[in-house]
Parts: C-alpha cells; structure tokens; sequence
C-alpha cells in the first residue's frame, strides 16, 4: 500500500497544477458549505431563540372559562323530554369568577415538579393586567410577576434587558421593568417612578430600573416585568399565589406529552413548545433544506471536476498504466492508485476548505448586523457547530472517493498489450 | 531434456482477431523454452510472432490451448495470479523503453521489486545499483528517466527486466529503436545474462544479425513455427 501511495503521490506531483485545479474546486465547495450552513444555522437559531428562549417548553396556567356545568344541567342531569329527546338548556346563570385565574396548590405542584427527572427547571409566574397612570391618561399593561434568577438563568431574560440590571429587579422593592415602547410612550427614565392602578383599585408606585425589548413592538407596549413578591403585594395576595408554572425540560421533544400528561395530573391547563411555535419549526426545516441543497450541489460539481481531471491524467498516463501492468501490478493496484489520487485531492481540498470556510465565518461573525428587533445581538450569528464541519469532510471524501472511482476502474481494465503493441 | 529444466511450454495455441473479421493469427503453435536458453523468434511483419510474445507474457489471455511457466498451468489463473507471474518470473524488454519520467532512473527500476516486496527497500536499492553498475549506466541512477539517451534508456529498461531475477526475459524488438552500436550492447548484455546468470531469453525480432547470433531461432509464417 505504501508503494501504491509513493506512486500515487509522485503522478500527483507530475501533474500538480491540475491536481491543485481540481482541489480547489473541493476546497471552494467545502468552504461554501461550511460557511453557508454556519450562518444558515446561526440565524436559524437566532430566530428561533427570538421565541423559543423565551418560551417555556411547557407552560401551566388557569384560564378563566364559563363553567362548564350550569345548575340546569345538574338538576335535569338524568331526565329526558317525554317524546325522548335530550332537553337542551339555554339558561346559562352562572359567570366566571370574578377572580384572577390562580393556579391551586401551586406550592405542591411546584414541588412534585422538581423531582421529576425530565424537568430541568420549573419557574413560577404571576401575572396580572394593570394600568399606568400618566398624566391625565391610564394605559393597559401587563406585569409578570417573576422568579429574577430563574428567568436569568434558563430564559435569557438578561439578552433582551436593554438598560439596567437584573439583579436590581431581583433584590428590589416595589421595582419594575418596562417595556421599551411603553417606557418610550410614558417618556419614564431609569430612576423615575410610575404608578400602577391594578384590577381591583389599588395604587402603587413602583421605580423604573430598567428597560425590556423583545423585539416585538406590540409585546414590548404592553409587557412589564417585576419581582413575583412585588406583584403579589400589589395585588394583595398570599407569597403562595401563582397564575403560572413556566417548565423547561431537559429534552424538548418530550414536551407534548408531559403537558397532556401533567393537565390530567394536576387539573390544569397545559401548552407545550411544539403546539404553541408550530411554525418556527417548519419554517427551520425549510431553511435547513436548503443550505444542505446547495451544499450537496457545489460539492457534486466539485466530483465532476476530479472526475474530468483524473479521466485526463488516466488518458495521460496510459504507457505507465501499461508498464505497471506488464511489470507485475494487478488492475486492483492501478485501480488503488488512481483511487488514492482522488482522495489525496480530496482530502487536501476538505482541510483547504475548512480553514477557508471557518475564516469566512469568523469575517461573517465580525460583521456588524444592529437591528431593534435584536437588542443582545450586535454581529451576524454564526454556529459553529462541529456537525457542519464533520458533514463536510464526510460527504467531500465520499464525493472524491465517488468521483476517482469510475477513472481508476477504467484505468484498471486498461489492456497493456494494446498500448504496447500500438507504439 | 528435463521437465523442470523447462521455463516455458507452449501447446497448440490458438489465437483469431474477430473485428472487422475472423482472421486466425496463430495456428497450432507449441514451442518450449529451457532454463538459460536465449531463443529469437523471427518472421515478417504480421506473421504472429508478437501476438505470439504477448500470449506468452502472460497478459493477452483471449487464446486457446495450454501455456505453462515454470511448470504452472496459466490458461485458469485470476489476473492477479498472472500479474504476480509477471513480476516474479517475467522480465519485459519493449522497443520502446516505457520508464516511468516522473520516477527516476533508480526508482523505475526498483518499482517491480518494491512490488515483489520480498526484500527490504534497502535490499532492492542495493540490488538496482548493482544491476546498473553492471549495465554501465550507475553514474545515471538518480537523474529523471527523460534526462538519459535512447540507448541508456534500453539498458534501464533491461535492469528494470532483471530487477526480480526472473526465469525469462521476454523482448518485443528490444534493439528495434537502436542505432547498431547500441543494438551490439544490449545483445552482449543479454548474452551474459542467458550465460553468466543461466536465465532465458525470448526475444521477437526482424533483425536477423541479432537472431543468428541467438542459440534458436524460432521462424514463423502465416502463424505457425516453421524451424
């Protein structure tokens, strides 16, 4: 085998500005890939983590409905008409609570969640519509009472806080962060007090410490944030009063089932990631697609370029074919030197193309790309995930294996006494 | 004469071209070849001699009837099998030199014997030296094989030949691109290689200077062995 490399090596030689041609048609193609599906996938991930970061992977709540059984109903519950027909009610008494829709037992819930194995993280959540009061105008607004850390910790919240520090909304009293569009309405500067009318009648005033965007304007008019204490003194209610239980699993496809699972479990409604962000995913899906097409694309023109220059240097090369043949190597060796040829182009064209490739993606990581919609981002994203480059190398080997495979079986049945006998 | 004394044994051989049309080239042809026998095969042009050679060299195998080497039939071996007969106990010489020019003159010769691999690398440079020291192109061996004349050129393809120290040397008009000077070299050259190393020679050739001086002529015509 080392022979067949040294000859290999010293045609490759011999032949070393096609050679170099045909590798840098490996090279670019692998570069492309690399840097079409990093950037591919980084936005990919940008996007999706505009919303799935910020998502629970399943979230459970109380939603205020009409009571599903009217007194009538109970009353007649057994009864038919006299012709047999079941009697339809349309005396509907009884309304939904005039209270805020709190989650029973959340304490309890909260603690059988964390020993579940699946969960990662179970954050709780009380959230509570209200009205600012400026000026002679009230304006709507909704403040999520939150758990600080645990938002920090596993929802990023810090990367859409653009002024102020999560820890002063943690630590603080009476503290609150606004919605950068509403803050920009109500002209509220860190520091400044705002005062907040809530449902049942009640004023407070809490001190702005920061601004919130998420890069929705309609969320970021109406969405405020708050220590879950604050809110809950705001809204006199008990340190055990939750409207939310916000769940993030250690495997995301697991979700689904957990959220049928825990609403029969606990008696409450659950939504999961999957049924709430359908469309993220369809829309990754085709993105991914794509890049992978055009990957595959440039790497297959890449093959018929080895193809083209190995069938040339064959034709070339035919009395040493010939001569190798005559002097003792096996069509299986010539076959293996050819073969080795195209993988040799193809490997050095593989490394070319993932230095060029990583290089293009860190130029493409420096590019400024400042957008309101992004306030944690200021550079394209680019993921570096290694999967790109191991399917690079995987699929540009497999190309040039393909590509020198048809070349060397030719020269491996080429018939040493017709080129001998034609001189 | 012994069997085992015999290298090569040929037994009604058979051989036709089909295209454009059935032409028979060789009819019934038998011959054998002794250990250390240096034998010229002659005839005109299109006579079959060299169809001949090529089915004895082991690498044309559209033929019928029996061709032995060294006593091991070849009609049912795998091309592999033929293509280590080849190496081990053939020696080709062509009228063209067909060296490797992105090899060195050294390397062409090595080549076959690295394929052998029953020596060392070391052990077959040794040899290879020795081989072109004898053949008076030594001081050659490290220039490219494009670097040297026609008739140095030969004599490295005649070391690459013995390179393995085969049974039998076969030659396709070994001397045809020579000038005369340079046909007498490589003639003395194979005359010491059937005397001194007892190895056997069959060489096709129109030259009938070099053919008397051989120990057999084998004639042919129209595709048989007449003498």
């Amino acid at each position: 085998m080392r022979l067949l490399a040294t000859i290999a090596l010293t045609l490759l030689r011999a032949k070393l500005r096609q050679s170099i041609v045909a590798a840098v048609g490996v090279m670019f193609s692998i570069a492309m890939f690399v840097t079409l599906l990093g950037f591919m996938s980084g936005l990919n991930e940008l996007l999706d983590g505009l919303i799935l970061n910020r998502t629970p992977h399943v979230r459970l709540y109380n939603e205020l409905r009409a009571s599903p059984e009217q007194p009538v109903q109970v009353a007649y519950a057994d009864s038919t008409s006299p012709a047999d027909r079941p009697i339809h009610h349309f005396i509907y008494s009884i309304k939904p609570k005039d209270d805020l829709p709190r989650l029973r037992n959340a304490t309890a819930i909260m603690a059988a969640l964390e020993k579940d194995p699946r969960v990662l993280a179970v954050s709780p959540r009380l959230v509570s519509q209200v009205l600012f009061n400026v000026g002679t105008t009230d304006l709507s607004g909704q403040v999520n009472g939150i758990d600080v850390m645990q938002e920090v910790r596993y929802y990023m919240f810090q990367d859409y806080l653009v002024a102020g520090d999560p820890y002063d909304l943690a630590n603080g009293n009476n503290t609150i962060v606004l919605g950068k569009a509403l803050a920009d309405i109500m002209e509220a500067k860190i520091g400044d007090l705002v005062q907040v009318t809530t449902a049942s009648g009640d004023r407070t005033m809490l001190r702005v410490v920061g601004y919130f965007q998420s890069g929705i304007t309609d969320y970021d008019k109406v969405q405020c944030y708050a220590n879950i204490k604050t809110v809950q003194k705001l809204l006199a209610r008990p340190a055990s009063y939750y409207t939310d239980i916000n769940i993030k699993l250690h495997n995301l496809d697991e979700a689904p089932t957990m959220a049928k699972e825990l609403a029969a479990r606990f008696g409450v409604q659950a939504t999961d990631i999957q049924t709430a962000n359908a469309q993220f995913e369809t829309g990754t899906d085709v993105r991914n697609i794509i890049s992978y097409a055009v990957g595959v694309v440039l790497l297959i023109v890449a093959g018929f370029g080895i193809y083209n220059i190995l069938n040339m240097m064959i034709y070339e090369k035919l009395d040493a074919i010939a001569i190798l043949k005559a002097t003792g190597f096996s069509g299986r060796d010539v076959q293996r030197i050819f073969l080795l040829l195209s993988v040799i182009i193809g490997i050095a064209g593989a490394l070319g193309g993932l230095i060029v490739g990583i290089t293009l993606q860190n130029i493409i990581d420096n590019i400024p790309f400042i957008t309101a919609a992004l306030p944690s981002v200021k550079t394209f994203p680019v993921d570096y995930s290694i999967r790109f480059y191991v399917i690079a190398v995987t699929f540009a080997l497999a190309t040039t294996w393909v590509a020198g495979w048809f070349p060397a079986r030719k020269a491996s049945h080429v018939d040493p006494v017709e080129i001998i006998r034609g001189k | 004469m012994k069997k085992s004394e015999l290298v090569l044994e040929v037994e009604n051989v058979n051989k036709s071209f089909h295209d454009p049309m059935t032409i028979q080239v060789l009819k019934n042809v038998s011959m054998q070849v002794a250990r250390g026998e240096f034998v010229s095969i002659t005839g005109k042009s299109g006579c079959g001699k060299s169809t001949l050679l090529y089915i004895l060299s082991t690498m044309d195998t559209d033929y019928e009837g029996e061709l032995k080497i060294d006593g091991e039939p070849t009609r049912k071996a795998s091309a592999t099998r033929l293509a280590r007969i080849r190496n081990e106990k053939i020696g080709f010489v062509f009228q063209f030199h067909y060296l490797l020019t992105e090899f060195s003159v050294l390397h062409n010769v090595m080549l076959p014997g690295l394929k052998l691999a029953m020596k060392s690398r070391e052990e077959v440079e040794h040899r290879a030296m020795e081989l072109l020291g004898e053949l008076g192109i030594a001081d050659q061996a490290r220039k490219s094989a494009n670097q040297i004349s026609g008739g140095q050129k030969q004599r490295v393809a005649i070391a690459r030949a013995m390179i393995n120290d085969p049974l039998i040397i076969m030659g396709d008009e070994p001397t045809g691109n020579l000038d005369s000077r340079n046909s007498d070299i490589v003639f003395d050259i194979f005359r010491k290689i059937a005397d001194e190393h007892k190895r056997s020679l069959l060489i096709v050739t129109h030259d009938q200077d070099f053919a008397e001086r051989t120990d057999r002529i084998i004639e042919m015509d129209d595709g048989r062995v007449v003498t």
